[in-house]
């Protein structure tokens, strides 16, 4: 019994180990001049990067670079764009720590994940 | 593409330039076409070039009908920065059809952003259309911002659900499906439990002779799921339609000519005509393909069908731009 709970200590502090080390990194990668910030581009369609880690408190901005129109709606309904078309942008703040699945409604295919901690 | 698969003709048995084999994998690529004949649920297909050999019996029906998909208007990024030009010369290729389409339908992406003026323009340029009805299903561009609500307003008239509807035409039977809404994270075009049960009773009634033309935006066939280009519950509705001798499904959406054959079904996607895409998987991703200006009416298209009544023939022919 004991032993079994050091265990799951020990698997907390290392699942939140990896969140602070590629939280920060990612911010200051695409954003290093205003912190609370950062990017993603739709390029190809795709969305780059697929996955973002950011700090509570983040403005994501999506930005439409393809000569076709998308959209950014959360899968659970938290946040919706209006039809992007070519260099439109769409932002959401993050107020709330949690997971938040999002895709493309116009092409299904498109997917990506904001991870906010 | 077609002269490739002409290339590669192992049997000729129906004298047609084209192996039975080689033509059920063939993908007749944009600029190229193939005229198809059922006969009683048997396929007879012509390249072609072998048009002018055909006689006017076997290449035109007691009805003709054009489908025409994917005009875009509104989009005027390099792929073709003129739209409305290129729609005007579909107009100007079905007004010259030797035998004249009682009717047009459109398979989806009328407008690019669902934008009234869009819509407008496409209203305004097919009024030059000889023939004067045209039956619509939406594509995801027509359909953004507002669940489809201003498509069904305009086109939707007496249609079911989200612009679903059946029509009967000299003894075939047109079915008209939505597969472009409420499109769900990481899938594909989507039916819906509500447009399948519709689609069951539609045709319960029916006899099993009576030949079927199903059309609907994205291919209710697998063409390439990475890219979207299927329906997810597209067997559903093809399980409904077995029992019928003859069925033609019509698509748009992947902006080239794919034909496949699978059994008692011909599915066949249409050229649009605004813009290419590329082969699937030939690129990064499925956006508008840029070629050279003077290539681009080459690679944009319509689709003229002919049914034979009495014969359940329907003679599925593409034609470039160009």
């Amino acid at each position: 019994m004991r032993r079994s709970v050091s265990i799951a200590v020990l698997t907390t502090t290392l699942l939140f180990g990896a969140g602070t080390i590629t939280g920060p990194k990612n911010v200051l990668a695409s954003a290093q001049q205003k912190p609370e910030t950062t990017d993603v581009k739709i390029d190809n369609f795709s969305f780059g990067p697929a996955t973002l880690t950011v700090p509570v408190g983040t403005t994501v901005t999506w930005t439409n670079r393809d000569d076709i129109p998308h959209t950014v709606v959360s899968t659970d309904g938290v946040f919706k764009s209006k039809v992007l078309d070519t260099d439109e942008k769409f932002s959401f703040t993050f107020s709330k720590a949690g997971t938040y699945p999002y895709f493309c409604s116009i092409h299904p295919k498109m997917t990506g994940k904001v991870v906010v901690q | 593409m077609a002269g490739k698969v002409k290339d590669e003709i192992l049997y000729d048995h129906n004298h047609d330039g084209i192996d039975r084999r080689g033509f059920l994998k063939c993908m007749a690529w944009a600029g190229t076409g193939a005229l198809c004949v059922m006969s009683g649920g048997v396929l007879k297909s012509y390249s072609l070039s072998r048009l002018p050999e055909l006689s006017a019996k076997d290449a035109m029906g007691e009805l003709s009908f054009v489908q025409i998909s994917d005009s875009h208007m509104g989009f005027n990024k390099p792929a073709n920065p003129d739209v409305a030009g290129t729609l005007k010369a579909a107009v100007d290729k079905i007004n010259a059809l030797s035998a004249a389409p009682e009717f047009m339908l459109h398979t989806g992406d009328i407008s690019h952003l669902s934008k009234p003026e869009e819509f407008d323009t496409v209203d305004q340029i097919l009024k030059g259309a000889k023939p004067q009805d045209v039956f619509y299903v939406p594509g995801e561009h027509d359909v953004l911002n507002d669940d489809g609500k201003q498509f069904l307003e305009r086109y939707g008239k007496g249609s079911k659900g989200g612009g679903w509807y059946s029509f009967d035409k000299k003894g075939a039977h047109f079915i008209g499906l939505v597969n472009v809404m409420n499109l769900k994270a990481g899938g594909l075009g989507t039916l819906g439990h509500d447009q399948l049960e519709w689609l069951e009773d539609d045709v319960k009634h029916l006899k099993h002779s009576t030949p079927i033309v199903v059309f609907a935006h994205i291919p209710l066939w697998s063409v390439y799921p990475e890219w979207g280009w299927g329906t997810e519950d597209s067997a559903q509705a093809l399980a409904y339609l077995k029992k019928f001798g003859s069925v033609t499904v019509l698509n748009g959406h992947i902006h080239q000519v794919m034909q496949k054959v699978e059994g008692n079904v011909t599915f066949h996607t249409a050229c649009s005509t605004a813009f290419p895409q590329p082969q699937p998987g030939k690129a990064d991703s499925p956006g508008p393909m840029k070629v050279p200006a003077e290539q681009l009416k080459s690679v944009l298209g319509i689709t003229d069908v002919n049914y034979v009544q009495g014969q359940h023939a329907l003679a599925v022919v593409d034609s470039t731009l160009a």
